[in-house]
């Protein structure tokens, strides 16, 4: 475990060991307007593994996540992917942004959602083959949704639309898979199906970044934390660094003590 | 009447088969390029870039008048105008990125600063009395009367560059409008797919120019495409649709003012185009308000129907009007509220169907089933007949139940 709240600037010995990790963040400082949300933060992703990014509200875990996507663009900072720069591995990196971010009455069906994933495949004009609907329809059936496929998206409740984005990361048959609360405010039938179906990529050799707000299944689900509350707070094996103290460093006052031993105790 | 049937079937002449041509291409780009701006939420960006044309136009006729030119070349008045929407279009993009100041806030001190310098430049030149300048106002209101056949090309060739350019961009248009973040993440130039998209605005807009108007374009970008939406729930239809709807009002429009010569062709188009709005909105299947109107009236009988079942089945009194007159046009129960043998039966059954979701609902191991229930629904469509007879032996015989 590391319980890191003054980062350290320079080469760390991490820096050596990290150079094909899937995910390796330095000194990534994101701020909108002159307030940092996530401040000079160290993050190394262990391959082939699931880990969750835990904080309070507003602790910069989404954020964190689009800077290291590139969706916003940090103060400082670098990320490499495995081992390289952002823009080389695009192709090898999913994204299943929140639900919220966009607007449900868009027109389009759940598989015009899922072919979304399948555009670099398509390139600007290639049509659109038999091979590239069944790649679509065999990613909805892993997330349970086979039936929902010719279904305009604003039909959908809200778990089967995250089913939806999550079938659309699928089908880009990516190595690395970004979640931005995937389990927020879904029935217990969907997040029985998401975390079945993140399972089966960690099985695969995949790995698997959730951010994550429901701190009484962290160590059902994943394998790693990375605690943050815009300083990085912990990163480790979750018997390690998911525990009373750092959550207590994470959290303060907003977790009572009783709480936080019931959650950290392992199940 | 017959004046405007030979305009609706070009025989009116070349001058008038030229305008109608050349406003059906224009609204079939127009309404294209549209669609991607509506379905992108950012409609009201074209009325600022379509009213800081203005300012070009003038400034480029001054330029023409003073180096003793023709002060009508369209294409020195279309570059002229190109310029100053792309400014326009800038000084947008910078107030956004660089201040406090919400889109809509900067289109707005787009718009009116640009189109007020625009009018004043238009004041100098009439007072300047050039002589030449009669052409200007049909910029504002569009005006087709002394269109050329070179006039027609410009549009033709403008509109061909246009849907060529969206064949090409139309995927990565569309994800950047559906879900822009998801869009960064793969790696698309999200901003710069955004300025193509204005920039095809900003080519429709000057290629219609004379024949709409900078103040009504804004109509032939946006209104066919919230037209489209009402029959189509796929992005791709809307797009091809938007098109057809936008080219089918520009035709008709331009060939009613070519009968009547007195009328703006711009105001005509929009009209046409309205209409077409106005009737998708009344009757379309789905979204339309009338189909809107009689979905809601069917759930709410079946509200009040098996509200009112409820109730009898319990002995409780109907106050309802409304649930009264319904069950009794069912025959379910007479005009003062007392069950007939036919609604005693079926106010059995929704009793019992409601003890027999009370049953599912504790039960943990059917919570997809269970969360189904919404006081409508009938239990048949959830439960199996045998999952049903399990949950009955669970209730009891009918008679203890009741």
């Amino acid at each position: 475990m590391q319980l890191s709240l003054a980062s350290q600037n320079g080469q760390s010995p991490r820096d050596r060991v990290s150079d094909s990790s899937p995910l390796a963040i330095r000194g990534l400082t994101v701020s909108y307007g002159e307030k940092p949300a996530v401040f000079s933060v160290d993050m190394t992703v262990v391959p082939g593994q699931m880990t969750a990014i835990i904080g309070p509200n507003g602790a910069g875990k989404s954020t964190m996540l689009k800077a290291a996507l590139g969706i916003v663009s940090p103060v400082s900072g670098r990320v490499q992917v495995f081992g390289r720069p952002l823009d080389h591995q695009r192709a090898r990196i999913a994204y299943v942004p929140q639900r919220a971010s966009v607007d449900w009455d868009f027109p389009t069906r759940v598989i015009d959602v899922v072919m979304m994933g399948l555009y670099r495949q398509l390139g600007l004009l290639g049509r659109i083959r038999g091979t590239h609907r069944q790649i679509a329809r065999d990613c909805l059936d892993r997330v349970g949704m086979g039936d929902f496929a010719d279904r305009q998206i604003g039909q959908l409740s809200g778990g089967q639309q995250q089913r939806v984005f999550l079938a659309r990361a699928l089908a880009q048959g990516a190595d690395l898979y970004l979640l931005d609360e995937p389990f927020a405010g879904v029935d217990a039938a969907t997040e029985k199906a998401i975390i079945g179906v993140l399972k089966g990529l960690r099985a695969e050799g995949k790995t698997v970044v959730v951010v994550h707000h429901d701190l009484a299944t962290v160590t059902e689900y994943f394998d790693n934390v990375f605690l943050i509350n815009t300083r990085k707070v912990a990163e480790g094996p979750v018997a390690e660094a998911f525990t009373p103290e750092t959550l207590q460093a994470a959290y303060g006052g907003r977790l009572a003590t009783a709480q936080i031993d019931q959650i950290s105790r392992p199940a | 009447m017959q004046f405007l049937g030979d305009a609706l079937l070009l025989q009116l002449g070349y001058n008038a088969t030229l305008v109608a041509i050349g406003a059906a291409l224009l609204g079939a780009a127009s309404g294209i390029t549209g669609t991607f701006l509506f379905l992108r939420k950012r409609a009201l960006v074209s009325d600022a870039v379509s009213h800081a044309t203005l300012p070009g136009v003038c400034v480029a006729f001054l330029i023409l008048v003073g180096l003793g030119g023709d002060g009508r070349n369209l294409a020195a008045l279309l570059i002229g105008s190109a310029v100053s929407a792309g400014i326009g279009l800038w000084c947008m993009n910078w107030l956004t990125r660089n201040t406090r100041l919400a889109e809509d806030a900067a289109i707005g001190a787009v718009l009116s600063v640009f189109f007020g310098f625009g009018i004043v430049l238009l004041t100098v030149i009439q007072t300047l009395g050039i002589g030449r300048q009669a052409g200007l106002e049909g910029f504002l209101l569009g005006s087709t009367a002394g269109m050329l056949m070179s006039d027609a090309l410009v549009i033709a060739g403008g509109g061909a560059v246009v849907l060529l350019v969206i064949l090409l961009a139309r995927r990565p248009m569309t994800m950047v409008a559906f879900d822009p973040e998801y869009a960064a993440a793969r790696g698309l130039p999200v901003s710069r797919i955004d300025m193509l998209m204005m920039g095809l605005v900003m080519a429709v807009t000057v290629v219609g120019l004379k024949v709409v108007g900078l103040i009504l374009i804004v109509a032939l970008l946006i209104i066919p495409a919230v037209t489209a939406r009402f029959w189509t729930e796929r992005a791709d239809q809307v797009v091809i649709l938007a098109g057809v709807l936008g080219a089918l009002a520009a035709y008709v429009g331009a060939a009613v003012s070519a009968s009547a010569p007195n009328l703006p062709t711009g105001a005509i188009i929009v009209l046409m185009s309205f209409a077409l709005f106005a009737v998708s909105l009344l009757i379309a299947p789905g979204r339309g308000v009338l189909a809107a109107v009689l979905r809601h009236q069917r759930f709410q009988r079946r509200v009040h129907i098996r509200q009112g079942l409820l109730a009898l089945a319990q002995n409780q009194t109907i106050y309802e009007p409304l649930t009264l007159r319904l069950l009794a046009r069912a025959g379910l129960a007479r005009p003062d509220g007392v069950a007939t043998a036919a609604g005693r039966a079926r106010a059995a059954k929704a009793l019992r169907d409601e003890h027999r979701w009370d049953i599912l609902r504790r039960d943990q191991a059917q919570e997809a089933a269970a969360a189904l229930y919404d006081g409508l629904r009938e239990i048949e469509t959830v439960l199996t007949p045998d999952q049903i007879a399990e949950i009955d032996r669970k209730i009891g015989t009918p008679k203890e139940a009741f």
